[in-house]
């Protein structure tokens, strides 16, 4: 099968090697994404910035791979790798914690203090009941990355796997490179 | 499983506010001992929190003798402790590259967001950057693995960790768990009101939430040909997400249902000695978990839940919780789920708070998360149950 890519930076985003076409930058920038490309989706807005990315960058994906969508399914496994884990969440719930006289932790906030939480974000809307799993390294490794793919297919029940880069530090810093692949 | 090379453990340890040996712990909670204590303005918190802790003189003391005068943040210094009493029990050499690190961790470092912080450079806070100290102090050449899949990581890393062993790349698996407390963890476990202000009772039916706790836990996985009925064998693990709710468990327990059906197989329920469960005390795990064990058929089946000695202690718990599993069968015991009185889930559950005698060889570890996400992983002593 035909695999396909999704690469997105602040200012670039592009499908199986084409540029898509954006006006905004940034954060703005997957708002605007999400507006022109899934529109029907309104939790899109409580997500914190990883979250964001990863469901934006999953739908195009989606979208490329162009299979019926949202039917219950257990075979498809999701796998993010990262170098920054939740950084921009644990960040900003700190915030709310820092000042014992301005002491004001929200659990709306707490919720995305785990990476994880995209890869849940993905399987509520996608419906997929299979594996998830988010792995931190160091830096951008292609060969682990590719090691710990092949892996996930040992699941019994595993025939594709929604994976790839996921990195977030803010909201004009992240990094999004998915792909699809299927078991040989 | 015939023919096929078995992953079996190799070494283990645990460091937790009831000892720094696997037996020291396993003892104490057979004695049903708790470290869960009231903390009353600890990291100036507002509200007070039930918990337990590390003396953390103790483990400055217990790693004194590893002391390479590199600096280590507590985090650090109790993985690292743990780490090196499981490789000095397997009497395997660390710095192969044929070994590999796998650590299962929710937040590290994250103390070191705190602005009071300053001891450490910034960027360990980064899960890569701590689980590289580790690596470093072994003189290790390979990349750790840090699994961050939250309540379900130290299944996760044990289930890669087979995985890594099957592939034939590796031939050690060093399998570290680890978390320690701090205001940003507890302070947003409260905000969630997920905190019982009294030590947590799990499936009682006055269960009112969850204690948090320190611990780190190691399990080395090793690859064999041919297993010894005493040998630990990591058979068969799934990991399934509820497609429900990021912050929720599914009320039918979808993804631990399917994780459950996947890690049992063919194996019958007799076989299975004890379901250990993630039994955390919360209203909605406690419940979703029994439904979840009904639906795969396990009803029958012996279940128990070990946060009423330690809390929750996050990425540490799936292996810690594995490695006093794996004791109790060794001591043909089912251990007592401590702080449960009165059945509390619509879906009956044999359970008991005394410990009880077995002769079976096999066990299930369950655990479920933030994020949807569940797992099982079915162990079994000499082989496939």
């Amino acid at each position: 099968m035909t695999r396909h890519e999704v690469y997105i930076t602040p200012n670039e985003v592009r499908i199986d090697g084409k540029v898509l076409n954006h006006n905004e930058n940034g954060a703005a920038m997957l708002t605007e994404l999400y507006r022109a490309h899934v529109g029907d989706y309104p939790k899109f807005f409580k997500m914190d910035t990883l979250s964001k990315l990863g469901f934006v960058a999953s739908e195009l994906l989606l979208q490329a791979e162009g299979a019926e969508r949202f039917v219950p399914r257990e075979d498809r496994a999701v796998v993010f790798f990262n170098r920054s884990a939740s950084l921009q969440a644990d960040t900003a719930y700190q915030a709310t914690i820092q000042d014992p006289e301005n002491f004001f932790p929200s659990p709306a906030a707490f919720v995305y203090t785990l990476p994880n939480i995209v890869t849940g974000e993905i399987a509520i809307r996608n419906k997929y009941y299979g594996e998830t799993s988010f792995i931190v390294l160091p830096e951008n490794d292609s060969q682990i990355m590719a090691r710990e793919l092949q892996n996930a297919f040992l699941d019994p029940m595993t025939t594709s796997v929604l994976g790839g880069w996921l990195d977030c530090t803010d909201e004009n810093h992240f990094e999004a490179k998915l792909y699809l692949i299927y078991k040989s | 499983m015939g023919g096929k090379r078995m992953i079996v453990r190799a070494a283990h340890n645990i460091i937790s506010p009831l000892g720094m040996t696997t037996a020291e712990n396993y003892a104490a909670v057979k004695e049903g001992r708790s470290m869960l204590k009231r903390y009353e303005g600890l990291w100036r918190l507002p509200e007070p929190f039930t918990a337990s802790l590390m003396d953390r003189e103790k483990v400055e003391e217990a790693f004194a003798p590893l002391a390479n005068g590199a600096k280590y943040t507590f985090f650090e210094k109790m993985i690292i402790l743990s780490a090196s009493r499981a490789i000095a029990e397997a009497k395997i050499d660390a710095a192969s590259d044929r070994v590999l690190f796998i650590l299962s961790t929710t937040k590290g470092n994250v103390f070191l967001l705190d602005k009071n912080e300053t001891g450490f450079p910034k960027e360990r806070v980064l899960l890569g950057y701590a689980a590289k100290q580790m690596t470093d102090f072994f003189h290790n050449p390979n990349t750790a693995i840090v699994v961050s899949n939250a309540c379900i990581s130290g299944v996760c890393a044990q289930i890669q960790a087979m995985r890594e062993l099957e592939s034939g790349r590796f031939d050690y698996v060093v399998t570290v768990g680890a978390d320690v407390q701090s205001a940003f963890i507890v302070s947003g476990f409260q905000s969630f009101k997920a905190l019982s202000v009294d030590p947590c009772r799990p499936f009682d039916a006055n269960r009112t939430g969850l204690n948090l706790g320190d611990a780190a836990a190691t399990i080395i996985y090793t690859r064999k040909d041919k297993v010894t009925e005493n040998d630990w064998v990591a058979c068969r693990g799934a990991i399934r997400n509820d497609a429900n709710h990021i912050s929720g468990p599914s009320r039918t327990g979808e993804g631990s249902y399917r994780a459950l059906k996947v890690a049992l197989g063919e194996v019958s329920p007799d076989k299975i000695a004890f379901i250990n469960t993630h039994g955390t005390a919360t209203l909605y795990n406690d419940e979703m978990e029994s439904f979840a064990i009904e639906r795969a058929g396990l009803s029958k089946v012996p279940v128990n839940g070990l946060k009423g000695y330690y809390g929750h202690t996050m990425g540490a718990a799936g292996i810690m919780e594995t490695i006093l599993s794996m004791q109790a069968i060794d001591d043909h015991n089912i251990l007592a789920t401590r702080g449960y009185e009165t059945m509390g889930v619509t879906h009956p559950l044999v359970l008991s708070n005394q410990n009880q005698p077995t002769e079976k060889r096999a066990f299930i570890k369950l655990l479920s998360g933030f994020g949807g996400c569940n797992a099982a992983l079915l162990f079994a002593k000499g082989g496939e149950a």
